[in-house]
């Protein structure tokens, strides 16, 4: 698999233009502070509602704030989101999943009936049913992420694990007299990934669109944080007179997901992994 | 007709589902921190509303026996009184489906309407340029935020053509569709991006299935063998990709309705966590949950009518 993503990415466009679309969001993030032309909170009351010009390229908001500060900062959150929106689930997801798969029996039936029934609820609406009771906010966001959120990474690895249990290098481990965990995490999980692999990448999409939409509700993170979701609910108000508000921090969520889109069919390529 | 029987045996396969559904909703409100007929009611409930609640809901007695109160006046169609409408939950839910409904409707068949022509573009030139457009556009549309999304064609069709109004609902039907274009072309776009992925692939193996090779051998054009055996059989599973999606598209109404001020399920839904008006949001919850495990079973009874070897 490492080799695999070790592969030249010449003549694989969709693998070098993903990528670099991801590099270029982290460096923004990284390097926030030091690129970022202006402070992306401050006010000044002189410039308010200034279209792009060659001071600020993505014009001004209604607090005199520099737009593409802003979009440059809220790289920041907006791929913390997208990464532990992701991270918390495919931990739960995959420890839920290994085990259903490896044990089978009432364990796997008790969690494949929990899964149903999270499943039946509309995934927004179960999150933002959970934020309500823990009050807006990011962390809430992460939370209610992970509580939602495992299920289909549980889904993808208990699939994978049942049909590598029975495959001859895992009965050769069993017959070795190696240890349950030993099997189970050494064994069978390592071959399992390749599937949620390309999963996280599709999924981090999802992520990234909820959590900014949560956001946009007014249900995340908090002006005057920049978070790109925020400055599109901020910049509604003046959609007639200021489009350019609303429009920046949109066109940076399209270009994020296109790239973690992107990356995610290249890998599925690379790792002959049907969706 | 024993193809059919399904339809009678597998709303008991939802009971566990719906138990469950029951008691997450029930669990999600007792998770807040203090006493809970305050918390239905608000903070300037009278003490006779409170001590009414308490009886009603069993609040003092252990949890087991609050929830089968919970379930006793679910049954008799009780899901309690919203603090900031001051009217019943179920008839204010019953009031804003219709909203919901149209709007879902309206984006399913605006996105197979934009999915079915492009993926078959896609899918006959295979490999070249309009193929690789097509491909590149559906991937860069699965990452549109749809609130996003609905702003920019305001401000396209509303704002600067004048085409289209703004935001709200309207009163007759005429209003109420032309209210409900935008709405549904933003929950099209991001759908079709979906549809089309799936469909291209469903009619790229078409193409090269026994069945077009057998119409071929009859003599029928390519367009003939196209549109009349591979389309209808690459929308089986699109029906089956819609239904999976349908948790997905109804959680991007919530967003769209705030957008265009539809009166909805998802509006009354984000103006219930606001003013903590929890009544709502658990009936809320609990109807979008046993909408979307109906549709799941009605796109059982599609899929199965429209193919003939599909047996449920």
């Amino acid at each position: 698999m490492i080799a695999a993503l070790g592969l030249p990415v010449r003549r694989r466009p969709m693998l070098a233009i993903g990528s670099a679309l991801l590099l270029a969001f982290l460096l923004a993030a990284l390097l926030a502070p030091w690129i970022a032309p202006f402070d992306p909170i401050a006010q000044d009351g002189s410039i308010r509602l200034h279209p792009p010009s060659l001071a600020h390229p993505f014009g001004t908001d209604n607090f005199g704030r520099d737009v593409l500060s802003r979009v440059i900062w809220g790289a920041r959150i907006d791929l913390q989101i997208a990464v532990l929106g992701v991270l918390f689930p495919f931990l739960i997801g995959t420890a839920v999943g290994t085990l259903a798969g490896f044990f089978g029996g009432w364990i796997d039936a008790l969690f494949m009936r929990l899964i149903d029934v999270i499943l039946a609820f509309p995934f927004l609406v179960l999150m933002l049913s959970i934020i309500a009771i823990l009050g807006p906010g990011l962390t809430s966001f992460y939370i209610a992420m992970a509580l939602v959120g495992w299920v289909s990474y549980a889904r993808l690895i208990r699939a994978q694990i049942l049909v590598l249990k029975t495959q001859d290098f895992a009965v050769a481990a069993q017959s070795l007299g190696f240890s349950r965990t030993r099997i189970m995490f050494r064994h069978l999980l390592p071959n399992a990934l390749a599937g949620s692999l390309v999963f996280v990448m599709s999924d981090a999409v999802l992520v990234l669109l909820n959590g900014a939409a949560i956001s946009y509700l007014g249900l995340g993170v908090q002006p005057p944080l920049a978070e790109w979701g925020v400055m599109v609910a901020e910049g509604q108000a003046f959609i007639t007179t200021a489009w350019w508000i609303t429009l920046f921090p949109g066109l940076a969520i399209v270009t994020l997901a296109f790239g973690f889109s992107l990356l995610g069919d290249a890998l599925g390529d690379l790792l002959g992994v049907k969706e | 007709m024993h193809r059919y029987r399904f339809v009678l045996f597998r709303p008991l396969q939802f009971l566990p589902v719906l138990f469950g559904i029951s008691v997450i909703t029930f669990v999600l409100v007792r998770l807040i921190p203090g006493d809970p007929a305050r918390i239905l009611l608000g903070t300037r409930a009278t003490p006779t509303a409170l001590a009414r609640i308490r009886a009603q809901y069993g609040l003092d007695e252990p949890m087991w026996a609050q929830y089968l109160y919970f379930l006793k006046n679910l049954a008799s169609g009780e899901m309690g009184r919203s603090t900031l409408y001051k009217i019943d939950v179920l008839p204010l839910i019953a009031t804003r489906i219709e909203p919901t409904l149209a709007l879902v409707t309206m984006g399913v068949l605006l996105s197979l309407a934009i999915a079915v022509p492009f993926a078959a573009i896609s899918a006959r030139r295979q490999g070249r340029a309009a193929d690789q457009a097509v491909r590149v556009v559906s991937t860069l549309g699965i990452g549109f935020p749809p609130f996003w999304l609905g702003l920019v064609l305001i401000l396209l069709f509303s704002v600067t053509l004048g085409w289209l109004p703004v935001s709200g609902y309207g009163e007759t039907l005429g209003e109420k569709i032309s209210h409900l274009i935008l709405p549904g072309l933003t929950v099209a776009l991001s759908l079709s991006a979906v549809l089309t992925r799936s469909l291209r692939a469903g009619m790229i193996a078409g193409i090269h299935s026994d069945v077009a090779t057998a119409a071929r051998a009859r003599g029928l054009s390519e367009n003939a063998v196209f549109w009349r055996h591979v389309v209808p059989n690459a929308l089986v599973p699109t029906v089956n990709l819609l239904a999976v999606n349908i948790g997905w598209l109804i959680g991007g109404t919530v967003g769209v309705e705030s957008v265009f001020a539809l009166p909805g399920m998802g509006q009354l839904l984000v103006r219930g966590i606001f003013s903590r008006d929890y009544m709502v949001v658990q009936g809320v919850a609990m109807t979008f949950a046993v909408a979307t495990v109906l549709v799941n079973f009605l796109a059982d009874i599609v899929t199965v009518a429209l193919d003939p070897r599909v047996k449920l």
